[in-house]
C-alpha cells in the first residue's frame, strides 16, 4: 500500500499562501526537522466522514473544537491506556487525522487504574450522567438563543447614562462574539463527554462478537442494537406525521402544488384546514426543524427552519407514498422481532457459558450507550449548530454594514480570530468615527480565498498520506471512519487505477444485505435528492438524517465514507435494502444513469460498462 | 415406507437379525447394524430430510456372506502376524489376496434373491426400470467421531441392473480389506475380526450439480456460517478434490450469502448416456466459470443444513446433490451427513475470562488493540 508522503504533495498553482487560511499548527512543516520526521513517519488519513469538501476558514472552529475535546477526554480525563488524542493537519483545505498511541508499555500500565476508576464511573452511572448531560446541553442551547448580538448605534441609548451602565455596545459586541465562540467550544466539550466511552462499549461489543464468530458481518452485530428509539429519527417522524395530517385534512394537494415553501404557505393560509395544518407544523418546528439539511458541520448546511423547501419536499414524498397506499411507518415491530431472533440464534451458537455471560453484559452496555451515540448528534450538530451559524450571520451583518465584507456569506472565508480582529477594527473605528482599515483588506483577501477554495474543491484529496501501518489498532478510527487494512487496500487500488472510467468494480463495507441492480443517481448534497426517481440507486458522499425521505424512493445506497454505524447503513438495514458504505470513491467513479449492481452482503459494487 | 417387513434370518438366540433393511427402518442408533453412512441416512429420512431412497445390506448380511463364502479361516491366516510388523508390502499382498477371494465368491442364492428383490422394489418406488444406484460401503467404525475412516471404503456410482449391483456389493465388502484399511486397524489396534461392514444401495440422484456442505467454517471453526462447495455433475469431483469447486459462505442465522468464489471448473463426473456408466468429462469451456448452483438453491441448501445440524445438535459434514430430473423446490437431496470432527472435538479457547465484567473486557481490548486483516 503506497500513499504519498505529506511533504510530497505540492501546492496547487495559484493557491500559494493558502496556509494562512488555517491555524498554523495544522500545517505539515519542513522547517522543524523533529516535527517533519514525526509527520513523515505517521499515517494520516483523510477525514472524509466529516469533511467531504475543503474546510472554510471559519468552519475550522469545529475541527479545533473536537481536536481538543476528543483528545482531552481520551488522554487527560479518562486516561485511555494505549491511546492519547487524535492529531490533525490540513492539506489543500482537507483535514487529515492520526491517532496518537502511547508507546511505552510502562506508561500504558500506569494509566490502567486511572482509566478503570474514571471510565468505570461513567459506565456505572451512565443513565444518571446522561440525564445531567441533557440538562447541561439544553441550558447551553438556551444561552445561545438568548445571546444578543448588538448593532452599533449612532448614539447609545439614554438608559446607558441613566442606569450608569458604564459599557458601550462596542464592548458588548466584542464580548458577545467571544461568548458566542465560547458557547460553541463548550458545546463541543459536552459533545465528547460520553462519546468515546460510548464508542468503546460499542466497538468492543462488535469486536467480541467477531471473535466468537469470525465471519459475522458487522451489519449483523449492529442489528443486535437496532430498534432502540433515538431522537435522531424524530424529525423524520414529524415529517411523516405532517404528511398523514395533510391527507386527513385534505390539504395534501395544496402541499404538493409547489416545491416552493413560500407559495405553499401562502396557499395554505387561505384555507381553514390549511391553517389548522400550519399550526401543527409550528408545533413540530421547535425543536425538530432545527435539523440540518447536511451533517451540520458546515455553515452551508442550513436547517429545515431556514430552508423550508427541504422538509416540504420530504412531506410531499411521504404524501405521495400514502396516496399510493404504501406504509410509511418505520417497520419497528419487524425490526425488533428480527433483532431478537438474531440475538437468540447467535447466542445459542456460543459454546461457552462464560462467553455467553460476557455476550449478555457487553450487549447490554452497548444498548445503554447507543442512544447517546446517536442522540448527541441532534443536540450538537443539528440544534446547536443551526442556531450558532445564524448568530454568526448576525455578526456578519454588522461586518457588512461597516464594509468589511461584501456579502453575509463571505464571513466564512475568515478565521474566527480574524473576525475578532476585524470586529476590533470595526468597534474602534465606530467609536472614533473613522473608517475601518479592514474595508480595504478583507474584501480583497476574501476574493482571493474564494479562488483558492474553488481550486481546493477541484483537487482530489488522497484517502491517506504518510506511512501506512501493518495493522490499524485504534478502535474509534476503525468504526467511525471505516478505515481498515482492507479498505485501505481497496482505496489504494482505485488510487492506482488512475482512470476512474476504466473501473468496473470497487468495494466498500457490506452495510446492509441483499443484491440490487439498477440505475445510479449521484447526489452530492441533500438538495439533489429531489431529482431521485423511484427505484434508483443513491450514490452519495455520505448521508445524514435530512436525507431520510430519499430512502423512501431508492432501492439501494452507496456512499464514499462511513462505517457500518453510519446513517446510510442504519437506515438501509431498517428498510431492508442493500447498502455498501465507505467505498472511498463511489461518487467519483459512478455517474448518474449508469447501471450498477450493489451487493450489500459482500460489499461489492459493479458497473455495467 | 416400503410396505415390506425387513428380510430376516434367525440368529442363534432366536432374535430376528435383518440381512437387509430400508434406510427409513433405521436411525442413528443402528451403527452396529448398518454402519455409519446408512444409519445416518435413515436418521435423516426420519427427520424429514429429503434423501434419495435405498436399502442396506446389514452387518448380519455381511457376516452371513463371509460365513457362506467359507473364507474366514484363510483371511485370518493371511492377516496373522501383520499386527506386529507394519510392513506395507506384506499388507498390500494380504489385501490383494483377500479382496480377490471376496470378489470371486458367489453369493448364496438366498442372499442374492433378497438383494434382487429389494433392488426391484427400489426400482418400482423410483418408477424406473433398473434404477441407477450408488453402491457404498458403510463401515461400523467409519464416520465415528475420533476415528476418521472416511474415504477408506469404496463408492460406486451409477450402477444399474441386479448383476452389477451384486457385483459392486461384493466389491464394497472387499473394501474392508484395502491395504490402507488394514494398516489403519493395525495402527489403531482394532481387531480385524471385530470390524464389520454394511453396504448401502441408494437411488442415484441424476445430479446437475453436487458437492459438500459444512455447518461451520472449516477454516476457523466459526459456527455462525455454513460453507458450501459445488461443481457440476456428481459430487465425486468435489469430494475427491479433483477440481477447485465454487465456494460459498452462507450466514447460518440469516441465510444470506456472505462470500462467493466462482472457480474455473475444468472437469466433472456425469453419466455416459450410451454406456450408462459414470465417467469424468471436461466441462465445456463456456460453462467452466459459470456459478454451478444458483443463489436460491444455495439458500435452500443452507436452510437444510441448518435443520440437519439442529436435529443432530452438532456441526455436520454433508454431501448433497441437485437432481436435474426434478423441478426447483424439490430437487435438492442430501446424500450423506456425518458429524464434523475436526473443530467439534477441539476445546475452543474462551474469549473472556470467567467472571470478567464488561468493563474488564473493554479495558483488555483497549490494551491489545483491534487488529484488522
Amino acid at each position: 500500500m503506497k500513499f504519498p508522503s505529506p511533504h510530497q504533495i505540492g501546492t496547487i498553482p495559484g493557491t500559494e499562501g493558502w496556509q494562512r487560511m488555517y491555524p498554523y499548527q495544522y500545517q505539515f512543516v519542513t522547517d522543524d526537522p523533529e516535527r517533519k520526521g514525526y509527520e513523515e513517519n505517521t499515517f494520516w488519513f483523510y477525514d472524509g466522514l466529516h469533511y467531504p469538501e475543503p474546510l472554510y476558514p471559519f468552519d475550522t472552529i469545529w475541527d479545533e473544537a473536537w481536536y481538543l475535546a476528543l483528545s482531552q477526554y481520551n488522554n487527560r480525563i479518562f486516561a485511555v491506556p494505549p491511546v492519547r488524542g487524535v492529531d490533525h493537519r490540513i492539506i489543500n483545505g482537507y483535514v487529515y487525522i492520526s491517532p496518537v498511541p502511547v508507546t511505552d508499555p510502562k506508561e500504558i500500565e500506569s494509566r490502567v487504574p486511572k482509566f478503570m476508576e474514571r471510565a468505570g464511573y461513567y459506565y456505572q452511572n451512565w443513565d444518571k450522567l446522561e440525564a445531567q448531560w441533557k440538562k447541561k446541553m439544553e441550558a447551553t442551547i438556551r444561552e445561545l438563543e438568548a445571546l444578543d448580538i448588538p448593532r452599533l448605534p449612532e448614539f447609545e441609548d439614554m438608559s446607558v447614562v441613566t442606569d450608569a451602565v458604564g459599557e458601550s455596545k462596542g464592548y458588548h459586541l466584542l464580548k458577545a462574539y467571544d461568548d458566542l465562540i465560547n458557547l460553541g467550544i463548550k458545546c463541543w466539550q459536552y459533545h465528547f463527554e460520553f462519546l468515546n466511552l460510548g464508542y468503546a462499549a460499542y466497538v468492543f461489543f462488535l469486536d467480541f462478537v467477531q471473535k466468537l464468530f469470525p465471519s459475522i458481518p458487522l451489519q449483523r452485530v449492529t442489528q443486535m442494537i437496532s430498534g432502540i428509539d433515538v431522537i435522531m429519527y424524530r424529525p423524520d417522524e414529524e415529517l411523516k406525521k405532517l404528511a398523514k395530517k395533510a391527507v386527513e385534512l385534505g390539504v395534501d394537494s395544496t402541499i404538493a402544488s409547489s416545491q416552493k415553501w413560500t407559495e405553499v404557505e401562502a396557499a395554505l393560509k387561505k384555507l381553514p384546514k390549511g391553517r389548522e395544518w400550519l399550526s401543527a407544523l409550528d408545533l413540530a418546528r421547535e425543536p425538530w426543524f432545527n435539523m440540518s439539511t447536511g451533517t451540520g458541520w458546515f455553515h452551508h448546511d442550513r436547517s429545515w427552519n431556514d430552508q423550508m423547501d427541504v422538509p416540504l419536499s420530504g412531506i410531499a414524498t411521504y404524501i405521495q407514498k400514502i396516496k399510493q397506499g404504501v406504509d410509511i411507518e418505520r417497520p419497528m415491530e419487524q425490526v425488533r422481532a428480527e433483532r431478537d431472533r438474531i440475538i437468540a440464534e447467535y447466542r445459542a451458537l456460543i459454546q461457552r457459558k462464560d462467553d455467553q455471560v460476557q455476550f449478555d453484559e457487553l450487549l447490554n452496555t452497548a444498548k445503554t450507550v447507543f442512544p447517546y451515540v446517536e442522540n448527541h448528534l441532534f443536540y450538537v450538530e443539528h440544534w446547536f449548530h443551526s442556531l450558532f451559524w445564524n448568530k454568526i450571520r448576525e455578526v456578519a451583518a454588522i461586518m457588512k454594514e461597516f464594509g468589511m465584507i461584501n456579502d453575509l456569506e463571505d464571513i466564512w472565508y475568515l478565521r474566527r480570530d480574524e473576525i475578532k480582529q476585524a470586529l476590533w477594527d470595526v468597534v474602534t473605528a465606530w467609536a472614533t468615527g473613522v473608517k475601518p482599515r479592514g474595508t480595504r483588506v478583507w474584501p480583497r483577501e476574501i476574493e482571493w480565498r474564494k479562488g483558492v477554495m474553488q481550486k481546493f474543491r477541484e483537487w482530489s484529496a488522497p484517502p491517506a498520506i504518510g506511512k501506512a501501518p501493518e495493522v490499524i489498532q485504534e478502535p474509534f478510527t476503525i468504526v467511525l471512519w471505516g478505515v481498515t487494512n482492507k479498505s485501505l487496500e481497496d482505496w489504494a487500488q482505485v488510487q492506482e487505477a488512475k482512470d476512474p472510467d476504466s473501473i468496473k468494480e470497487f468495494k466498500g463495507f457490506a452495510a446492509s444485505p441483499g443484491v440490487v441492480e439498477g440505475r445510479a443517481r449521484v447526489c452530492r448534497t441533500v438538495d439533489e435528492i429531489r431529482q431521485l426517481q423511484e427505484g434508483e440507486i443513491l450514490v452519495a458522499p455520505t448521508t445524514s438524517p435530512s436525507w431520510a425521505p430519499a430512502f423512501a424512493k431508492i432501492r439501494a445506497c452507496v456512499t464514499d465514507v462511513g462505517g457500518v454505524m453510519s446513517h446510510a447503513a442504519i437506515v438501509c438495514r431498517e428498510y431492508r435494502m442493500p447498502a455498501v458504505v465507505g467505498t472511498g470513491h463511489a461518487t467519483k467513479i459512478v455517474k448518474t444513469g449508469m447501471m450498477i449492481r450493489v451487493d450489500g452482503s459482500t460489499g461489492a459494487v459493479s458497473i455495467a460498462r | 415406507m416400503s410396505g415390506t417387513a425387513p428380510a430376516v434370518n434367525v440368529s442363534a438366540a432366536g432374535q430376528p437379525s435383518p440381512v437387509l433393511c430400508w434406510f427409513e427402518e433405521v436411525n442413528k442408533e443402528a451403527v452396529p447394524l448398518v454402519g455409519g453412512k446408512c444409519s445416518s441416512l435413515g436418521e435423516l429420512i426420519n427427520a424429514g430430510v429429503r434423501v434419495p431412497p435405498g436399502f442396506a445390506l446389514t452387518t448380519h448380511g455381511y457376516q452371513r456372506f463371509m460365513r457362506e463364502a467359507g473364507i474366514l479361516g484363510d483371511i485370518e491366516a493371511l492377516l496373522k502376524g501383520l499386527d506386529q510388523q507394519q510392513d506395507p508390502d506384506r499388507q498390500e499382498a494380504a489385501s490383494q489376496a483377500i479382496r480377490q477371494m471376496i470378489e470371486s465368491r458367489p453369493l448364496s442364492w438366498e442372499l442374492e434373491d433378497l438383494i434382487a428383490e429389494y433392488y426391484r422394489r427400489l426400482s418400482v418406488r423410483c418408477m424406473m426400470p433398473a434404477v441407477p444406484v450408488a453402491v457404498r460401503s458403510s463401515a461400523t467404525a467409519e464416520d465415528l467421531p475420533g476415528a476418521s475412516f472416511a474415504g477408506q471404503q469404496d463408492t460406486y456410482l451409477w450402477i444399474r441392473g441386479i448383476d452389477d449391483v451384486i457385483h459392486h456389493v461384493r466389491r464394497c465388502i472387499s473394501s474392508l480389506y484395502t491395504a490402507r484399511a488394514i494398516a489403519y486397524r493395525v495402527k489403531m489396534g482394532f481387531d480385524h475380526g471385530e470390524v464389520a461392514i454394511s453396504v448401502g444401495v441408494q437411488k442415484m440422484a441424476n445430479s446437475w450439480t453436487a458437492g459438500v456442505m459444512f455447518t461451520l467454517s472449516p477454516g476457523d471453526g466459526d459456527r455462525s456460517v455454513i460453507v458450501i462447495d459445488s461443481n457440476f455433475g456428481f459430487g465425486e469431483s468435489v469430494v475427491s478434490g479433483e477440481v477447485t469447486p465454487d465456494h460459498f459462505v452462507v450466514n447460518k442465522v440469516t441465510l444470506d450469502i456472505l462470500e462467493r468464489t466462482i472457480s474455473q471448473k475444468e472437469i466433472c463426473y456425469t453419466v455416459d448416456p450410451r454406456t450408462q456408466k459414470s465417467r469424468k468429462i471436461e466441462v465445456p469451456y463456456e460453462r467452466q466459470n459459470v456459478q454451478s448452483i444458483i443463489d436460491d438453491e444455495i439458500t435452500e441448501l443452507a436452510w437444510m443444513g441448518k435443520q440437519i445440524e439442529k436435529h443432530y445438535g452438532r456441526p455436520m459434514d454433508i454431501e448433497w446433490a441437485l437432481d436435474k430430473d426434478l423441478p426447483a423446490g424439490g430437487n435438492i437431496f442430501i446424500l450423506q451427513a456425518r458429524p464434523e470432527t475436526v473443530w467439534s472435538e477441539k476445546i475452543q479457547p474462551a474469549i473472556t475470562n470467567p467472571g470478567a465484567s464488561a468493563m474488564d473486557y473493554i479495558l483488555s481490548s483497549l490494551l491489545t488493540g483491534k487488529k484488522v486483516g
